[in-house]
């Protein structure tokens, strides 16, 4: 079996070796979600700078290579950035495992979008994005 | 068998002539050779049944029992004709005691709410923590609609129903009945029915099997197993989905009340009231799954084609070759080894969540299935959130096992 165009090197990387799992202990925004079918989980810890902007984002995940690799590029793509960019970045990723054709700022994201053939598995690549939008909307202060 | 004598050539059988009855099975998935490994979720058609099914639609059909001309009559007998076979199939003493259902689900349903509705509050019904969420979730509807104690029947590490356990809980004499599946699968488990009926009786209490695994694999004969109720479902016997089978005995069926009202299953209607049709019509209520009727009837026939002499012979062959293979796979291992299972194998690999494992094998043209498989309470017993499971039917062949073993391997090797 050849190199994968879904398990490419960056989805194995960011599962086996991520950049950006752990606890935060300065959080001040704690989000999760799961998916009770598959049993994958991610918990979110981030804090927040003055204009709503994303200053640090850390992810504990538990499931496959899929949500975790997900959770590591988001937590790396989505800080710096505010609520409405992030929004943005998941409809793009949500296009993209739709249509299998990515929007050509979505990076390293587009390594999902052969998640087109496997529709059963689009979910495990949005659960962190789903739960970071949860998480953003809930806070008080957004 | 000695496992370490198996060849591919043995392990084949003499079943892979079969292969060319079933035209799905040279399709592409993903630009590869469709590799299907999930029968135990629901088998692939041979030909005999998709043209026997389309058959009957073009030339010979019309809704049944009631009608009064020619084609009505010809399809009633074609339909009532699948009875009589069935009652075959399963060793059944009478026709009568064959229901139609929609599957095995509706069947066990069927016996929790018309036989389960004669029980007593503190009466008990016993399941195994090995049960599909089938013979499971309709016990506990029961339990909290009746007041009934539900128990649950724990099994060995090895995958085993747990027989001490079993006798334990029977002593109090409050069992009514013991729902347990004939076959697991998650573990493929096939459990010592005979031995559970015969303690059960000699406390009292009825047994229900359930077949739905099982009687792909191997020759059932309620009669001589002695039980009381037996299910089966018609998509899992390369036939149609949409048709299930209830086996109850006799006498038990007549004490039971209606399942579903509706036509078909009343004597006389009144505004007033209404009386019941003799068993089995009496549990059949609304025009009836025909067509997958007929469907079933020429599934069983193709499958007393072959005989289960051949069938277990190459399953039992198979199996053995899929456990050495699979268990030469670094990081693999095989979840559940009672002494006595068919062919359904699941599994875990070291580092390698099972939903990466169904899609990458997938993406080679192999079909596995992951996840729970409708066993979440099995699943933690395991000390798993789920596993992938293979699965073997009669079209299965070494060659797909060795080509399932290797992807495997490479893929452990993605991962590492």
């Amino acid at each position: 079996m050849a190199q994968d165009d879904l398990y490419r090197t960056v989805v194995l990387e960011r599962a086996k070796a991520p950049q950006y799992a752990g606890p935060l202990p300065a959080a001040t925004l704690n989000g999760q979600g799961a998916n009770p079918l598959c049993g994958d989980r991610v918990q979110l810890h981030a804090v927040l700078d003055g204009q709503g902007r994303i200053e640090a984002i850390r992810h504990e995940t538990r499931g496959c290579a899929i949500c975790a690799a997900s959770a590591d590029l988001m937590a790396g793509r989505v800080t710096g950035q505010d609520r409405a960019h992030v929004g943005r970045l998941h409809a793009e990723l949500v296009e993209a495992v739709e249509t299998g054709t990515a929007p050509a700022d979505l990076g390293e994201l587009a390594a999902f979008a052969p998640l087109h053939q496997h529709r059963s598995r689009r979910r495990c690549a949005l659960l962190p994005w789903s739960a970071l939008i949860d998480m953003l909307n809930d806070d008080k202060n957004g | 068998m000695d496992q370490s004598v198996i060849t591919p050539t043995d392990a084949a059988g003499s079943l892979r002539h079969v292969r060319a009855d079933f035209p799905i099975l040279s399709q592409k998935v993903h630009g590869k050779d469709l590799v299907f490994l999930d029968s135990a979720a629901s088998a692939q058609k041979p030909r005999q049944v998709i043209d026997c099914m389309a058959d009957t639609m073009r030339t010979q059909y019309a809704n049944i029992h009631r009608g009064l001309y020619w084609m009505s009559e010809r399809t009633t007998e074609a339909y009532e004709a699948v009875r009589d076979q069935v009652a075959r199939f399963l060793g059944a003493a009478a026709r009568e005691e064959i229901v139609f259902t929609r599957n095995s689900t509706e069947a066990i349903n069927l016996v929790a709410h018309s036989y389960g509705g004669l029980l007593k509050p503190g009466q008990v019904v016993l399941v195994s923590e090995m049960e599909h969420h089938a013979n499971l979730v309709p016990w506990q509807m029961l339990r909290d609609r009746m007041g009934i104690e539900l128990r649950i029947i724990p099994i060995t590490d090895d995958g085993a129903l747990d027989m001490e356990a079993l006798e334990r809980n029977l002593a109090d004499g409050r069992v009514a009945l013991v729902a347990i599946t004939h076959m697991s699968n998650v573990l493929g488990t096939i459990t010592d029915a005979r031995a559970i009926i015969d303690m059960a009786h000699a406390a009292g209490a009825k047994v229900l099997l359930d077949g739905s695994q099982l009687a792909v694999h191997r020759r059932v004969n309620v009669q001589e197993l002695g039980a009381d109720f037996y299910v089966v479902t018609g998509h899992k016997l390369y036939g149609p989905t949409g048709i299930g089978v209830l086996w109850a005995r006799r006498e038990l069926l007549e004490a039971m009340p209606p399942f579903l009202g509706g036509g078909d299953m009343i004597s006389t209607v009144s505004f007033e009231r209404s009386t019941w049709a003799n068993v089995p019509h009496k549990f059949e209520a609304g025009t009836p799954a025909i067509i997958e009727t007929i469907g079933l009837g020429a599934a069983l026939a193709y499958i007393e084609s072959i005989g289960f002499d051949a069938i277990g012979a190459h399953e039992d062959a198979l199996t053995a070759y899929a456990l050495k293979a699979l268990g030469n796979v670094n990081g693999l291992k095989v979840i559940g080894m009672a002494p006595q299972r068919g062919g359904v194998i699941s599994f875990t690999m070291k580092d390698v969540h099972p939903h990466d494992i169904a899609t990458l094998l997938d993406r080679n043209g192999i079909a596995v299935r992951a996840g729970h498989h409708c066993a979440e309470p099995l699943m933690r017993r395991l000390g798993v959130t789920a596993t992938a499971r293979a699965s073997f039917g009669i079209y299965t062949t070494p060659e797909e096992i060795d080509f399932l073993a290797a992807t495997l391997e490479q893929i452990r090797g993605f991962f590492v």
